[in-house]
Protein backbone atom coordinates (compact mmCIF):
# COMPACT_ATOMS: atom_id res chain seq x y z
CA UNK A 1 0.00 0.00 0.00
CA UNK A 2 1.97 2.94 -1.28
CA UNK A 3 1.10 6.43 -2.53
CA UNK A 4 -2.39 6.44 -0.97
CA UNK A 5 -2.49 9.98 0.36
CA UNK A 6 -0.20 12.84 -0.68
CA UNK A 7 1.30 11.13 -3.73
CA UNK A 8 -1.91 9.52 -4.97
CA UNK A 9 -1.85 11.42 -8.26
CA UNK A 10 1.80 10.73 -9.01
CA UNK A 11 1.02 8.18 -11.72
CA UNK A 12 -0.90 10.75 -13.77
CA UNK A 13 0.64 12.79 -16.53
CA UNK A 14 1.26 16.37 -15.38
CA UNK A 15 -0.42 15.60 -12.06
CA UNK A 16 -0.03 19.21 -10.88
CA UNK A 17 -2.79 20.45 -13.17
CA UNK A 18 -6.26 21.14 -11.78
CA UNK A 19 -8.04 18.89 -14.25
CA UNK A 20 -5.78 16.01 -13.33
CA UNK A 21 -6.35 16.51 -9.62
CA UNK A 22 -10.08 16.68 -10.22
CA UNK A 23 -9.97 13.48 -12.26
CA UNK A 24 -9.11 11.76 -8.97
CA UNK A 25 -11.89 13.44 -7.05
CA UNK A 26 -9.88 16.51 -6.12
CA UNK A 27 -11.81 19.40 -4.45
CA UNK A 28 -14.86 17.10 -4.02
CA UNK A 29 -14.32 17.13 -0.27
CA UNK A 30 -14.19 20.91 -0.19
CA UNK A 31 -17.39 21.11 -2.25
CA UNK A 32 -19.11 18.66 0.10
CA UNK A 33 -18.05 20.52 3.24
CA UNK A 34 -19.12 23.87 1.81
CA UNK A 35 -22.50 22.74 0.46
CA UNK A 36 -23.42 20.59 3.45
CA UNK A 37 -22.02 23.18 5.84
CA UNK A 38 -20.27 20.45 7.82
CA UNK A 39 -19.86 21.58 11.44
CA UNK A 40 -16.19 22.61 11.87
CA UNK A 41 -15.94 20.62 15.11
CA UNK A 42 -16.77 17.50 13.18
CA UNK A 43 -13.79 18.13 10.89
CA UNK A 44 -11.45 18.66 13.81
CA UNK A 45 -12.75 15.46 15.44
CA UNK A 46 -12.08 13.51 12.26
CA UNK A 47 -8.52 14.85 12.08
CA UNK A 48 -8.00 13.90 15.75
CA UNK A 49 -9.35 10.42 15.05
CA UNK A 50 -6.90 10.02 12.15
CA UNK A 51 -3.94 10.11 14.48
CA UNK A 52 -2.19 12.51 12.08
CA UNK A 53 0.89 13.99 13.74
CA UNK A 54 2.90 16.95 12.49
CA UNK A 55 4.91 15.74 9.54
CA UNK A 56 7.51 18.50 9.71
CA UNK A 57 9.35 16.70 12.46
CA UNK A 58 7.84 17.54 15.82
CA UNK A 59 5.05 14.98 15.55
CA UNK A 60 2.50 17.06 17.46
CA UNK A 61 -1.10 15.83 16.90
CA UNK A 62 -2.58 18.02 14.16
CA UNK A 63 -6.20 17.82 15.32
CA UNK A 64 -5.22 18.83 18.84
CA UNK A 65 -3.27 21.81 17.48
CA UNK A 66 -6.35 22.96 15.57
CA UNK A 67 -8.54 22.68 18.66
CA UNK A 68 -6.40 25.29 20.46
CA UNK A 69 -7.94 28.00 18.27
CA UNK A 70 -11.01 29.77 19.63
CA UNK A 71 -12.99 29.73 16.40
CA UNK A 72 -15.61 32.23 17.39
CA UNK A 73 -13.23 34.83 18.73
CA UNK A 74 -13.54 38.03 16.68
CA UNK A 75 -10.81 39.18 14.32
CA UNK A 76 -8.60 37.73 11.62
CA UNK A 77 -7.17 34.23 11.91
CA UNK A 78 -4.57 32.58 9.70
CA UNK A 79 -3.59 29.20 8.33
CA UNK A 80 0.11 28.99 7.58
CA UNK A 81 1.79 26.15 5.77
CA UNK A 82 5.42 25.40 6.51
CA UNK A 83 7.09 24.47 3.21
CA UNK A 84 10.47 25.71 4.42
CA UNK A 85 11.85 22.23 3.97
CA UNK A 86 15.40 22.43 5.26
CA UNK A 87 16.15 19.62 7.70
CA UNK A 88 19.17 17.98 6.03
CA UNK A 89 18.07 14.78 4.33
CA UNK A 90 14.46 15.90 3.79
CA UNK A 91 13.05 16.35 0.28
CA UNK A 92 9.43 15.24 0.41
CA UNK A 93 7.51 18.52 0.57
CA UNK A 94 9.28 19.57 -2.61
CA UNK A 95 7.53 16.65 -4.34
CA UNK A 96 4.13 17.57 -2.90
CA UNK A 97 4.57 21.14 -4.16
CA UNK A 98 5.76 19.99 -7.56
CA UNK A 99 3.37 17.12 -8.17
CA UNK A 100 0.27 17.64 -6.03
CA UNK A 101 -0.05 21.35 -5.16
CA UNK A 102 -3.84 21.32 -5.44
CA UNK A 103 -4.21 18.79 -2.64
CA UNK A 104 -2.22 21.11 -0.40
CA UNK A 105 -4.44 24.03 -1.40
CA UNK A 106 -7.59 22.00 -0.71
CA UNK A 107 -6.16 20.96 2.65
CA UNK A 108 -5.40 24.56 3.57
CA UNK A 109 -8.89 25.77 2.65
CA UNK A 110 -10.41 22.96 4.70
CA UNK A 111 -8.13 23.85 7.61
CA UNK A 112 -9.25 27.46 7.31
CA UNK A 113 -12.88 26.38 7.36
CA UNK A 114 -12.27 24.22 10.43
CA UNK A 115 -10.62 26.93 12.51
CA UNK A 116 -12.51 29.92 11.12
CA UNK A 117 -9.59 31.48 9.23
CA UNK A 118 -10.10 33.33 5.97
CA UNK A 119 -6.49 33.93 4.98
CA UNK A 120 -3.51 31.68 4.51
CA UNK A 121 0.14 31.76 3.52
CA UNK A 122 2.36 29.00 2.28
CA UNK A 123 5.97 29.70 3.27
CA UNK A 124 8.16 28.09 0.60
CA UNK A 125 11.93 28.06 1.00
CA UNK A 126 13.60 30.55 -1.32
CA UNK A 127 15.67 28.00 -3.22
CA UNK A 128 12.53 26.08 -4.28
CA UNK A 129 11.84 28.16 -7.38
CA UNK A 130 10.32 25.39 -9.51
CA UNK A 131 8.03 24.19 -6.67
CA UNK A 132 7.08 27.82 -5.97
CA UNK A 133 6.08 28.38 -9.59
CA UNK A 134 4.04 25.20 -9.62
CA UNK A 135 2.28 26.33 -6.47
CA UNK A 136 1.59 29.81 -7.86
CA UNK A 137 0.18 28.27 -11.02
CA UNK A 138 -2.06 26.02 -8.94
CA UNK A 139 -3.26 29.03 -6.91
CA UNK A 140 -4.20 30.74 -10.14
CA UNK A 141 -6.17 27.73 -11.34
CA UNK A 142 -7.90 27.32 -7.98
CA UNK A 143 -8.87 31.00 -7.90
CA UNK A 144 -10.37 30.80 -11.38
CA UNK A 145 -12.31 27.66 -10.47
CA UNK A 146 -13.76 29.39 -7.40
CA UNK A 147 -11.92 27.32 -4.79
CA UNK A 148 -10.13 30.42 -3.49
CA UNK A 149 -11.41 33.93 -3.01
CA UNK A 150 -14.68 35.29 -1.70
CA UNK A 151 -17.88 33.38 -1.07
CA UNK A 152 -16.48 30.01 -2.15
CA UNK A 153 -19.02 28.10 -4.24
CA UNK A 154 -21.75 30.34 -2.88
CA UNK A 155 -21.23 29.14 0.68
CA UNK A 156 -20.53 32.52 2.23
CA UNK A 157 -17.09 31.28 3.31
CA UNK A 158 -14.08 33.30 2.09
CA UNK A 159 -10.52 32.03 1.85
CA UNK A 160 -7.55 33.77 0.24
CA UNK A 161 -4.18 32.06 -0.03
CA UNK A 162 -0.74 33.32 -1.04
CA UNK A 163 2.78 31.97 -1.34
CA UNK A 164 5.60 33.60 0.61
CA UNK A 165 9.17 32.90 -0.47
CA UNK A 166 11.99 32.49 2.03
CA UNK A 167 15.56 33.50 1.31
CA UNK A 168 17.80 30.87 2.85
CA UNK A 169 17.62 30.25 6.60
CA UNK A 170 17.15 26.82 8.20
CA UNK A 171 15.77 28.43 11.35
CA UNK A 172 12.66 29.62 9.49
CA UNK A 173 11.40 26.04 9.60
CA UNK A 174 10.80 26.75 13.31
CA UNK A 175 7.21 27.91 13.39
CA UNK A 176 7.59 31.22 15.21
CA UNK A 177 10.73 32.15 13.26
CA UNK A 178 8.70 31.47 10.15
CA UNK A 179 6.02 33.90 11.34
CA UNK A 180 8.65 36.56 12.02
CA UNK A 181 9.96 35.98 8.53
CA UNK A 182 6.53 36.49 6.92
CA UNK A 183 6.33 39.72 8.90
CA UNK A 184 9.47 40.86 7.09
CA UNK A 185 11.98 40.38 9.89
CA UNK A 186 14.99 38.24 10.71
CA UNK A 187 13.82 34.71 11.38
CA UNK A 188 14.42 34.58 15.12
CA UNK A 189 12.10 32.34 17.13
CA UNK A 190 9.69 33.82 19.65
CA UNK A 191 9.25 32.81 23.25
CA UNK A 192 6.36 30.41 23.75
CA UNK A 193 3.86 30.93 25.33
CA UNK A 194 2.02 32.66 23.89
CA UNK A 195 1.62 29.95 21.27
CA UNK A 196 0.70 30.83 17.68
CA UNK A 197 -2.87 29.58 18.28
CA UNK A 198 -3.30 32.69 20.45
CA UNK A 199 -0.67 35.08 19.15
CA UNK A 200 0.58 34.10 15.72
CA UNK A 201 0.97 35.89 12.40
CA UNK A 202 0.51 39.67 12.83
CA UNK A 203 -0.49 38.89 16.41
CA UNK A 204 -3.57 36.95 15.28
CA UNK A 205 -4.59 33.37 16.12
CA UNK A 206 -2.72 31.13 13.69
CA UNK A 207 -2.22 27.46 13.00
CA UNK A 208 1.00 26.37 11.34
CA UNK A 209 1.27 22.92 9.85
CA UNK A 210 3.74 21.18 7.61
CA UNK A 211 3.03 20.72 3.89
CA UNK A 212 2.55 16.97 4.18
CA UNK A 213 0.21 17.36 7.17
CA UNK A 214 -2.05 19.81 5.35
CA UNK A 215 -1.96 17.87 2.08
CA UNK A 216 -3.19 14.79 4.01
CA UNK A 217 -6.40 16.52 5.16
CA UNK A 218 -8.60 16.04 2.05
CA UNK A 219 -8.07 12.26 2.06
CA UNK A 220 -8.58 12.01 5.82
CA UNK A 221 -11.95 13.75 5.47
CA UNK A 222 -12.94 11.82 2.36
CA UNK A 223 -12.17 8.35 3.66
CA UNK A 224 -12.47 9.01 7.38
CA UNK A 225 -10.07 9.42 10.28
CA UNK A 226 -10.29 5.76 11.10
CA UNK A 227 -9.27 4.75 7.58
CA UNK A 228 -6.17 6.91 7.84
CA UNK A 229 -5.33 5.77 11.34
CA UNK A 230 -5.65 2.11 10.32
CA UNK A 231 -3.05 2.50 7.57
CA UNK A 232 -0.45 3.01 10.28
CA UNK A 233 0.19 1.59 13.72
CA UNK A 234 -0.56 2.62 17.32
CA UNK A 235 0.47 6.23 18.01
CA UNK A 236 1.56 6.62 14.38
CA UNK A 237 -1.54 6.95 12.26
CA UNK A 238 -1.50 6.96 8.49
CA UNK A 239 1.12 6.66 5.87
CA UNK A 240 4.16 8.91 5.70
CA UNK A 241 6.49 10.26 3.07
CA UNK A 242 10.00 9.01 3.70
CA UNK A 243 12.89 10.78 1.96
CA UNK A 244 15.66 8.22 1.75
CA UNK A 245 19.12 9.13 0.56
CA UNK A 246 22.77 8.23 1.04
CA UNK A 247 24.75 5.18 -0.05
CA UNK A 248 21.82 3.38 -1.66
CA UNK A 249 20.89 2.45 -5.22
CA UNK A 250 17.54 4.16 -5.61
CA UNK A 251 17.18 7.21 -3.37
CA UNK A 252 13.84 8.99 -3.45
CA UNK A 253 10.54 9.70 -1.73
CA UNK A 254 8.35 6.78 -0.71
CA UNK A 255 4.88 7.14 0.74
CA UNK A 256 4.34 4.01 2.81
CA UNK A 257 2.39 3.03 5.94
CA UNK A 258 3.80 4.02 9.30
CA UNK A 259 5.20 0.92 10.92
CA UNK A 260 6.77 -0.44 7.72
CA UNK A 261 9.99 -2.30 8.57
CA UNK A 262 13.08 -0.24 7.74
CA UNK A 263 14.46 -3.27 5.89
CA UNK A 264 11.52 -3.03 3.48
CA UNK A 265 12.07 0.68 2.91
CA UNK A 266 15.74 0.00 2.21
CA UNK A 267 14.72 -2.68 -0.29
CA UNK A 268 12.35 -0.25 -2.02
CA UNK A 269 15.26 2.15 -2.22
CA UNK A 270 17.27 -0.44 -4.10
CA UNK A 271 19.41 -1.66 -1.21
CA UNK A 272 22.98 -0.71 -0.45
CA UNK A 273 25.12 0.67 -3.24
CA UNK A 274 27.97 -1.45 -4.58
CA UNK A 275 26.96 -4.26 -2.20
CA UNK A 276 28.51 -2.44 0.77
CA UNK A 277 27.59 -3.07 4.38
CA UNK A 278 25.16 -0.77 6.13
CA UNK A 279 26.98 1.03 8.92
CA UNK A 280 24.51 3.51 10.32
CA UNK A 281 21.25 5.31 9.64
CA UNK A 282 20.14 8.80 10.52
CA UNK A 283 16.42 8.03 10.71
CA UNK A 284 14.69 11.41 10.84
CA UNK A 285 16.78 14.23 9.44
CA UNK A 286 20.22 15.27 10.63
CA UNK A 287 18.95 16.34 14.06
CA UNK A 288 17.93 12.76 14.83
CA UNK A 289 20.59 10.75 16.69
CA UNK A 290 22.29 8.13 14.54
CA UNK A 291 21.33 4.45 14.89
CA UNK A 292 23.80 1.63 14.08
CA UNK A 293 22.88 -0.25 10.90
CA UNK A 294 22.31 -3.70 12.42
CA UNK A 295 19.98 -2.23 15.04
CA UNK A 296 18.14 -0.22 12.39
CA UNK A 297 17.51 -3.35 10.30
CA UNK A 298 15.32 -4.63 13.16
CA UNK A 299 13.24 -1.46 13.53
CA UNK A 300 9.98 -0.30 12.02
CA UNK A 301 9.42 3.22 10.69
CA UNK A 302 7.09 4.77 13.27
CA UNK A 303 7.36 7.27 16.11
CA UNK A 304 7.50 4.74 18.98
CA UNK A 305 9.93 2.29 17.39
CA UNK A 306 12.47 4.96 16.47
CA UNK A 307 12.07 6.74 19.83
CA UNK A 308 12.58 3.40 21.55
CA UNK A 309 15.97 3.16 19.89
CA UNK A 310 16.94 6.55 21.33
CA UNK A 311 16.33 8.60 18.22
CA UNK A 312 13.35 10.20 16.50
CA UNK A 313 11.31 9.80 13.34
CA UNK A 314 11.45 13.56 12.78
CA UNK A 315 10.60 14.55 9.21
CA UNK A 316 11.04 11.01 7.92
CA UNK A 317 14.36 11.85 6.31
CA UNK A 318 16.42 8.68 6.28
CA UNK A 319 20.12 8.99 5.51
CA UNK A 320 21.80 5.62 5.00
CA UNK A 321 25.56 5.39 5.56
CA UNK A 322 27.75 2.51 4.43
CA UNK A 323 30.93 1.20 6.03
CA UNK A 324 33.22 3.49 4.02
CA UNK A 325 32.06 6.53 5.99
CA UNK A 326 34.04 8.02 8.83
CA UNK A 327 31.56 9.03 11.51
CA UNK A 328 33.83 11.81 12.75
CA UNK A 329 33.73 13.41 9.32
CA UNK A 330 29.95 13.01 9.17
CA UNK A 331 29.51 14.69 12.55
CA UNK A 332 32.03 17.38 11.60
CA UNK A 333 29.81 18.38 8.65
CA UNK A 334 26.62 18.26 10.68
CA UNK A 335 28.08 20.35 13.49
CA UNK A 336 29.23 22.93 10.96
CA UNK A 337 25.66 23.13 9.69
CA UNK A 338 24.12 23.90 13.09
CA UNK A 339 26.82 26.45 13.83
CA UNK A 340 26.11 28.13 10.47
CA UNK A 341 22.37 28.12 11.01
CA UNK A 342 22.10 29.16 14.67
CA UNK A 343 20.16 32.43 14.57
CA UNK A 344 22.37 33.91 17.27
CA UNK A 345 19.62 34.81 19.69
CA UNK A 346 20.34 32.47 22.64
CA UNK A 347 23.85 32.31 24.08
CA UNK A 348 23.97 28.53 24.72
CA UNK A 349 23.16 27.82 21.06
CA UNK A 350 25.11 30.66 19.45
CA UNK A 351 28.28 29.91 21.43
CA UNK A 352 27.68 26.20 22.03
CA UNK A 353 27.24 25.25 18.38
CA UNK A 354 30.56 26.97 17.69
CA UNK A 355 32.20 24.98 20.46
CA UNK A 356 30.75 21.72 19.18
CA UNK A 357 31.91 22.41 15.65
CA UNK A 358 35.41 23.52 16.61
CA UNK A 359 36.00 20.54 18.90
CA UNK A 360 34.63 17.96 16.43
CA UNK A 361 36.60 19.63 13.65
CA UNK A 362 39.88 19.45 15.53
CA UNK A 363 39.29 15.76 16.24
CA UNK A 364 38.55 15.20 12.55
CA UNK A 365 41.72 17.01 11.50
CA UNK A 366 43.97 15.12 13.90
CA UNK A 367 44.24 17.86 16.53
CA UNK A 368 41.95 16.19 19.06
CA UNK A 369 42.81 16.15 22.76
CA UNK A 370 42.14 13.38 25.26
CA UNK A 371 39.61 15.47 27.17
CA UNK A 372 37.64 16.41 24.02
CA UNK A 373 35.05 13.64 24.18
CA UNK A 374 34.03 14.62 27.70
CA UNK A 375 34.06 18.25 26.60
CA UNK A 376 31.66 17.47 23.75
CA UNK A 377 29.31 15.66 26.14
CA UNK A 378 29.51 18.59 28.52
CA UNK A 379 28.86 21.30 25.91
CA UNK A 380 26.02 19.32 24.29
CA UNK A 381 24.41 18.90 27.70
CA UNK A 382 24.70 22.61 28.37
CA UNK A 383 22.87 23.53 25.17
CA UNK A 384 20.03 21.02 25.45
CA UNK A 385 16.85 22.47 26.85
CA UNK A 386 18.41 25.87 27.50
CA UNK A 387 17.32 27.75 24.41
CA UNK A 388 14.14 29.40 23.09
CA UNK A 389 13.71 26.96 20.22
CA UNK A 390 14.77 23.42 19.40
CA UNK A 391 17.74 24.28 17.16
CA UNK A 392 20.04 23.98 20.17
CA UNK A 393 18.74 20.50 20.92
CA UNK A 394 18.96 19.66 17.24
CA UNK A 395 22.67 20.52 17.34
CA UNK A 396 23.33 18.62 20.56
CA UNK A 397 21.44 15.40 19.81
CA UNK A 398 23.53 14.19 16.85
CA UNK A 399 26.70 14.76 18.90
CA UNK A 400 25.33 12.74 21.79
CA UNK A 401 24.12 10.02 19.42
CA UNK A 402 27.47 9.70 17.67
CA UNK A 403 29.38 9.50 20.95
CA UNK A 404 26.93 6.90 22.26
CA UNK A 405 27.34 4.55 19.31
CA UNK A 406 30.66 5.38 17.68
CA UNK A 407 32.82 6.64 20.54
CA UNK A 408 35.61 4.27 19.55
CA UNK A 409 35.99 6.00 16.16
CA UNK A 410 36.37 9.37 17.86
CA UNK A 411 38.84 7.91 20.35
CA UNK A 412 40.82 6.37 17.48
CA UNK A 413 41.00 9.76 15.76
CA UNK A 414 42.36 11.33 18.91
CA UNK A 415 44.86 8.53 19.57
CA UNK A 416 46.13 8.03 16.00
CA UNK A 417 45.40 11.43 14.44
CA UNK A 418 43.70 9.69 11.56
CA UNK A 419 40.65 7.77 10.49
CA UNK A 420 39.73 4.33 11.72
CA UNK A 421 37.84 3.70 8.48
CA UNK A 422 40.19 2.39 5.84
CA UNK A 423 43.05 2.40 8.38
CA UNK A 424 43.31 -1.38 7.98
CA UNK B 1 25.95 65.78 7.57
CA UNK B 2 24.54 63.74 4.78
CA UNK B 3 23.76 65.66 1.66
CA UNK B 4 21.52 62.96 0.25
CA UNK B 5 18.36 64.39 -1.18
CA UNK B 6 15.30 62.37 -0.25
CA UNK B 7 14.10 60.52 -3.32
CA UNK B 8 10.54 60.49 -4.51
CA UNK B 9 9.29 57.02 -3.58
CA UNK B 10 7.35 56.76 -6.80
CA UNK B 11 10.51 57.26 -8.80
CA UNK B 12 12.42 54.43 -7.14
CA UNK B 13 13.37 51.45 -9.30
CA UNK B 14 12.30 50.85 -12.86
CA UNK B 15 8.61 50.25 -13.66
CA UNK B 16 9.02 46.45 -13.99
CA UNK B 17 10.73 46.14 -10.63
CA UNK B 18 8.15 48.43 -9.05
CA UNK B 19 5.20 46.51 -10.38
CA UNK B 20 6.73 43.21 -9.29
CA UNK B 21 7.28 44.55 -5.76
CA UNK B 22 3.73 45.92 -5.76
CA UNK B 23 2.40 42.48 -6.67
CA UNK B 24 4.04 41.16 -3.49
CA UNK B 25 2.86 44.05 -1.31
CA UNK B 26 -0.71 43.21 -2.37
CA UNK B 27 -0.39 39.73 -0.82
CA UNK B 28 -0.22 41.12 2.72
CA UNK B 29 -2.48 43.28 4.89
CA UNK B 30 -2.16 46.99 3.92
CA UNK B 31 -0.53 47.87 7.24
CA UNK B 32 2.11 45.14 6.73
CA UNK B 33 4.00 46.35 3.67
CA UNK B 34 7.12 45.21 5.49
CA UNK B 35 6.10 41.60 4.74
CA UNK B 36 7.17 42.24 1.15
CA UNK B 37 10.76 43.08 2.14
CA UNK B 38 12.15 39.61 1.38
CA UNK B 39 10.60 39.60 -2.07
CA UNK B 40 11.61 43.21 -2.73
CA UNK B 41 15.25 42.49 -1.87
CA UNK B 42 15.26 39.46 -4.15
CA UNK B 43 13.71 41.41 -7.00
CA UNK B 44 16.11 44.35 -6.82
CA UNK B 45 19.04 41.97 -6.34
CA UNK B 46 18.12 40.09 -9.52
CA UNK B 47 17.73 43.38 -11.35
CA UNK B 48 21.17 44.49 -10.17
CA UNK B 49 23.13 41.52 -11.47
CA UNK B 50 22.76 39.40 -8.36
CA UNK B 51 23.83 41.59 -5.46
CA UNK B 52 22.61 44.35 -3.17
CA UNK B 53 24.19 47.74 -2.62
CA UNK B 54 23.53 49.88 0.44
CA UNK B 55 21.76 52.33 -1.82
CA UNK B 56 19.40 49.63 -3.09
CA UNK B 57 18.67 48.52 0.47
CA UNK B 58 17.93 52.11 1.42
CA UNK B 59 15.61 52.41 -1.55
CA UNK B 60 13.76 49.24 -0.50
CA UNK B 61 13.44 50.72 2.99
CA UNK B 62 11.98 53.94 1.61
CA UNK B 63 9.65 52.10 -0.72
CA UNK B 64 8.27 49.88 2.03
CA UNK B 65 8.27 52.59 4.68
CA UNK B 66 10.74 50.74 6.87
CA UNK B 67 13.79 51.92 8.84
CA UNK B 68 16.90 51.19 6.77
CA UNK B 69 18.39 49.18 9.64
CA UNK B 70 15.44 46.77 9.52
CA UNK B 71 16.18 46.11 5.85
CA UNK B 72 19.91 45.60 6.54
CA UNK B 73 18.97 43.09 9.24
CA UNK B 74 16.98 41.04 6.76
CA UNK B 75 19.58 41.36 4.01
CA UNK B 76 22.35 40.11 6.29
CA UNK B 77 20.35 37.35 8.00
CA UNK B 78 19.27 35.31 4.98
CA UNK B 79 21.89 33.49 2.95
CA UNK B 80 20.43 34.13 -0.51
CA UNK B 81 21.12 37.86 -0.42
CA UNK B 82 24.54 38.93 -1.66
CA UNK B 83 26.24 42.05 -0.36
CA UNK B 84 29.19 41.79 -2.73
CA UNK B 85 29.25 41.29 -6.51
CA UNK B 86 28.74 37.71 -7.68
CA UNK B 87 29.28 36.04 -11.01
CA UNK B 88 26.74 36.18 -13.81
CA UNK B 89 26.18 32.54 -12.90
CA UNK B 90 26.17 31.94 -9.15
CA UNK B 91 26.96 28.27 -8.66
CA UNK B 92 25.71 27.01 -5.29
CA UNK B 93 27.01 23.58 -4.33
CA UNK B 94 25.51 21.61 -1.45
CA UNK B 95 28.08 19.89 0.75
CA UNK B 96 25.75 18.75 3.53
CA UNK B 97 25.63 15.13 4.68
CA UNK B 98 23.71 13.36 1.89
CA UNK B 99 25.70 15.21 -0.76
CA UNK B 100 28.96 14.79 1.14
CA UNK B 101 28.65 11.01 1.30
CA UNK B 102 27.69 11.05 -2.39
CA UNK B 103 31.04 12.60 -3.26
CA UNK B 104 30.15 16.29 -3.38
CA UNK B 105 33.85 16.88 -2.63
CA UNK B 106 34.71 15.68 -6.14
CA UNK B 107 32.23 18.14 -7.63
CA UNK B 108 33.64 21.01 -5.59
CA UNK B 109 37.20 20.10 -6.52
CA UNK B 110 36.28 19.83 -10.19
CA UNK B 111 34.54 23.22 -10.20
CA UNK B 112 37.39 24.88 -8.35
CA UNK B 113 39.93 23.51 -10.78
CA UNK B 114 37.91 24.31 -13.88
CA UNK B 115 37.00 27.84 -12.82
CA UNK B 116 40.19 28.62 -10.92
CA UNK B 117 38.30 29.97 -7.93
CA UNK B 118 37.29 28.78 -4.45
CA UNK B 119 34.07 29.19 -2.50
CA UNK B 120 33.20 32.84 -2.06
CA UNK B 121 35.14 33.97 -5.14
CA UNK B 122 34.25 35.28 -8.59
CA UNK B 123 36.08 34.46 -11.83
CA UNK B 124 38.05 37.36 -13.27
CA UNK B 125 35.72 37.72 -16.24
CA UNK B 126 32.78 37.97 -13.80
CA UNK B 127 31.09 34.98 -15.39
CA UNK B 128 30.99 32.57 -12.45
CA UNK B 129 31.04 32.60 -8.69
CA UNK B 130 31.11 29.63 -6.35
CA UNK B 131 29.17 29.34 -3.13
CA UNK B 132 28.94 26.54 -0.57
CA UNK B 133 25.36 26.06 0.55
CA UNK B 134 23.53 24.01 3.15
CA UNK B 135 21.02 21.28 2.33
CA UNK B 136 18.79 22.42 -0.55
CA UNK B 137 16.25 19.64 -0.06
CA UNK B 138 17.12 17.53 -3.08
CA UNK B 139 19.09 14.77 -1.34
CA UNK B 140 17.56 12.10 -3.56
CA UNK B 141 19.60 13.61 -6.39
CA UNK B 142 22.84 14.03 -4.45
CA UNK B 143 25.31 15.43 -5.22
CA UNK B 144 23.52 18.53 -6.44
CA UNK B 145 23.98 22.21 -7.12
CA UNK B 146 21.85 25.22 -7.96
CA UNK B 147 22.62 27.80 -10.64
CA UNK B 148 20.20 30.68 -10.77
CA UNK B 149 16.76 29.23 -10.16
CA UNK B 150 17.62 25.82 -11.51
CA UNK B 151 18.52 22.65 -9.58
CA UNK B 152 21.00 20.21 -11.13
CA UNK B 153 21.09 16.74 -9.58
CA UNK B 154 23.01 13.46 -9.74
CA UNK B 155 26.17 15.33 -10.70
CA UNK B 156 29.41 13.91 -12.00
CA UNK B 157 32.36 16.01 -13.21
CA UNK B 158 31.31 15.23 -16.80
CA UNK B 159 27.74 16.36 -16.16
CA UNK B 160 29.03 19.55 -14.52
CA UNK B 161 31.10 20.28 -17.63
CA UNK B 162 28.09 19.80 -19.87
CA UNK B 163 25.97 22.09 -17.69
CA UNK B 164 28.59 24.86 -17.68
CA UNK B 165 29.02 24.62 -21.42
CA UNK B 166 25.28 24.97 -21.87
CA UNK B 167 25.08 28.23 -19.91
CA UNK B 168 24.71 31.53 -21.73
Amino acid sequence: MANEVCLRTLDLERPWLLEQYQSRGGYEMLKKVLTEKTPPDQIIEEVKKSGLRGRGGAGFPTGLKWSFITRNAPGQKYVVCNSDEGEPGTFKDRDILRYNPHQLIEGMVLAGYAIGATRGYNYIRGEFWEPYERFEQALEEAREAGYLGENLLGSGFDFELHAHLGAGAYICGEETALLESIEGKKGQPRYKPPFPAHFGLYGCPTIINNTESLASIPMILEKGGEWFSDIGVKNSGGSKLFSISGNINNPGVFEIPMGTPFSQLLEMAGGMKDGRQIKAVIPGGSSAPVIPGDQMMELTMDYDAIAGAGSMLGSGAVVVLDDTNCMVKVLDRMSYFYHEESCGQCTPCREGTGWLYRVVHRIETGQGRQEDLDLLDDVAGKISGKTICALGDAAAMPVQGMLRHFRDEFQYHIDHKRCMVGAG
Amino acid sequence: MSTTVAKDVNELFNPEVRSEIDRWIAKYPPEWKQSAVMAALRIVQDDNGGWLTTELMNDVAAYLDMPAIAVYEVATFYSMYELKPVGKHKICVCTNVSCMISKADNIVEHLEKRLGISFGEVTEDGRYSLKEVECLGACGGAPMMQIGQQYYENLTPEIVDAILEGLE
